[in-house]
């Protein structure tokens, strides 16, 4: 009983591409992301001694600062790969889908 | 009816589109209510500034109020809001009032910590747009019961989502009217009952009026006056330093009382079960509470919706780093100034409360017209906020409960519009009188309580329907009922509730916040469930994954979304 149109699209080797290129990406980022934030707060947890260390000599910023707006800031920029990607690569391939499906 | 696969709809893509939000951090960070404040003298710059933006914002509402004619355009803005715009609407979302006042005083009482709960407040954003927003995206028309119910039993799931919307939205409304009631009280020096109407009445005019094009309007205007007062004052607060980021923490570990210790992390998240459960329950917690998941839906298409994404999380980052600036100069400047204790006893009780620093600097920055300027900002905030929450909570009740489980689908769009501005007024009068109601109660056990439930009853079920084929009706069921049942006791056994509302000795459930345990739960029992469910209409819905799962990754059929 499945839908005739979704089961062209199944058919379609593009079909399979997208979705494998697509979550490669999605899974990749998501671990980048997860693996920085929760190493970073078992540091905060078990070793918080290595985020007060100075930043430079007599330094009375901590390394701790720039490590977490980095955390941020590369957080930040990967959205803006997938979207990159997502709405680039991604969006292209889709669009061949959605075409040849509904043609 | 729509033709279900009509040709260029499709399109409308994924995307990841957005949202997300969150008003959430509210309390979270600051534990949500300010607690009892002594009314202050009436701010009339204040009040004065507030009045232009309300002006403002009604007129928007009744320029919108024109183009409001279909349900797509109330409860979606017709999918008209470009990607740039939406992201500015996000990043509002996520930028509430508590966000300012909560997380800066966070910084300034306990230095690197406030900055670690900042950062944990952030790395959602990516996760969300990788994993989630996509799929929300294609499957999805209004609400997140669209989700869950699009292969499961329509009349059960969709009545049980709508249930576990509407108990989110009701519990943050308290939670948004308690707070500004008391911070109308202290920034404005008006009556709590009057500020707690007025946020009431304002709500109600833009939402039924204007609905998500006025809500998303007032959302961007309020964002972009927050950014400009964050920016404007860390700037003011950078140049009393020479624009030195090291003079800065040099002189705060000179006046904090724990000196060079705020430069590392503390004693607030040293226990790593506690700071999973938290990080836990606001990643998934802010991805399933439903204003937030409705502005996945108001962008034209997929790309402009991941745009959004972009533009909100590069917004939020950015205001997210000022207000540790700001934390970090208010240390020095507010904490070693007299003017802004209790009686002149430096270190004592700030006036107005611990939720205050980031006032008291920018009257010491920037005077009385900078402060009246910045309170003006953070009520329009929380106007805002309670305009998409009531929002979201209109469309649980006219969408799901009214036009698809009361009429099954039968109601006209005039019908579910009439239920939708109707019920988004009997929300505004509930969350008036509940305002009201709890003024005096200590709220903050009730943001445990939100993003609980909304963790562990909407997101278990939401995720699983997306990913997991296996999932059928019995499972969703019986593991949401799991997740509400253990989060509404985890809450009540902790501090919050056990302790502080109920004046145990101690707490029987030792952390803050349950949705470790309560999440993972909720997710085994629906699994557990599922698994053993060998009724024919179980067969049916796994059938049913393969198409859904293309639709997921194409969009397309996504335009017919709520017709088929």
């Amino acid at each position: 009983m499945s839908n005739p149109v979704y089961e062209r699209v199944r058919r379609n080797p593009k079909f399979h591409e997208l979705v494998r290129k697509r979550s490669r990406l999605a899974l990749g980022l998501s671990a980048i992301v997860l693996v920085a934030y929760y190493a970073f707060m078992m540091v905060v947890a078990f070793a918080p001694q290595t985020l007060h260390a100075p930043l430079g000599e007599g330094s009375a910023l901590s390394v701790g600062f720039p490590i977490g707006a980095a955390i941020i800031v590369v957080s930040w920029l990967l959205t803006g790969v997938y979207s990159h990607f997502a709405n680039g690569e991604f969006e292209d391939l889709n669009d061949d889908i959605t075409r040849e499906t509904l043609r | 009816m729509k033709g279900a696969m009509s040709a260029p709809r499709i399109t409308r893509v994924a995307g990841a589109a957005a949202l997300l939000a969150a008003c959430a951090l509210p309390a979270l960070a600051a534990p949500g209510d300010l607690g009892p404040v002594d009314k202050q003298p009436v701010n009339l710059s204040a009040i004065g500034m507030f009045l232009a933006f309300v002006l403002l914002t009604l007129g928007i509402t009744y320029w919108a109020a024109n183009r409001t004619k279909s349900t797509s355009d109330f409860y979606t803005a017709g999918g008209g809001i470009s990607g740039f715009q939406n992201g500015l609407a996000i990043a509002g979302d996520y930028m509430s009032a508590a966000t300012l006042l909560g997380l800066s005083s966070m910084v300034f009482a306990k230095g690197y910590d406030g900055f670690v709960y900042t950062i944990s407040f952030f790395v959602g954003w990516p996760i969300i747009l990788f994993l989630l927003a996509e799929r929300l995206r294609n499957l999805g028309h209004f609400t997140f019961a669209d989700i869950a119910s699009y292969r499961l039993d329509q009349g059960k799931i969709r009545t049980f989502a709508a249930i576990g919307s509407l108990t989110v939205v009701c519990f943050y409304l308290i939670v948004q009217m308690v707070g500004a009631g008391q911070l109308i009280k202290l920034l404005f020096g008006l009556d709590y009952n009057v500020a707690v109407v007025v946020v009431g009445v304002l709500m109600v005019v833009y939402v039924t009026f204007g609905g998500m094009i006025a809500t998303t309007w007032v959302q961007i205007i309020k964002a972009v006056l927050l950014l400009g007062g964050g920016t404007a004052l860390t700037l003011l607060a950078l140049s009393h330093f020479g624009f030195s980021l090291e003079a800065i923490a040099r002189s705060a570990v000179a006046s904090h009382k724990d000196g060079v210790r705020i430069m590392g992390p503390g004693t607030l998240l040293a226990d790593p079960v506690s700071a999973v459960s938290l990080s836990l329950g606001l990643l998934f917690g802010t991805a399933a509470l439903p204003h937030i998941m409705m502005r996945f839906f108001t962008v034209p298409n997929a790309k402009e919706a991941r745009k959004s994404v972009f533009v909100a999380s590069g917004f939020i980052g950015f205001f997210f780093l000022l207000v540790c600036i700001l934390g970090m100069a208010a240390i020095t400047i507010v904490g070693t100034d007299p003017q802004f204790f209790e009686g002149g006893v430096v270190g004592g009780k700030l006036i107005g409360g611990g939720n205050m620093p980031v006032m008291h600097l920018a009257k010491a920055l920037g005077g009385d017209l900078f402060l009246g300027f910045l309170s003006a900002v953070a009520f329009a905030t929380i106007l805002a906020v309670v305009s998409g929450l009531a929002l979201a909570g209109a469309s649980a009740i006219a969408h799901d409960l009214y036009a698809r489980v009361i009429r099954k689908g039968e109601a006209t769009e005039r019908e579910e519009m009439r239920v939708s501005k109707l019920a988004s007024l009997v929300l505004g009068v509930l969350a008036v009188v509940l305002g009201i109601a709890f003024e005096k109660q200590n709220v903050a056990f009730l943001v445990g309580l939100t993003f609980g439930i909304a963790a562990s009853v909407n997101f278990p079920v939401l995720i699983l329907s997306m990913y997991w084929k296996g999932l059928t009706t019995r499972g969703a069921l019986a593991g949401g009922l799991a997740g509400l049942v253990s989060a509404v006791a985890m809450v009540v056994l902790s501090n919050a509730v056990w302790v502080v509302v109920l004046n145990n000795p101690a707490p029987i459930f030792p952390y803050e916040h349950p949705a470790l345990f309560s999440m993972t739960l909720a997710f085994l029992v629906t699994i557990v469930v599922s698994k053993l469910d060998r009724s024919a209409s179980a067969a049916a819905e796994r059938d049913a994954y393969d198409d859904q799962f293309v639709r997921s990754q194409t969009g397309i059929g996504a335009a017919a979304a709520s017709n088929h």
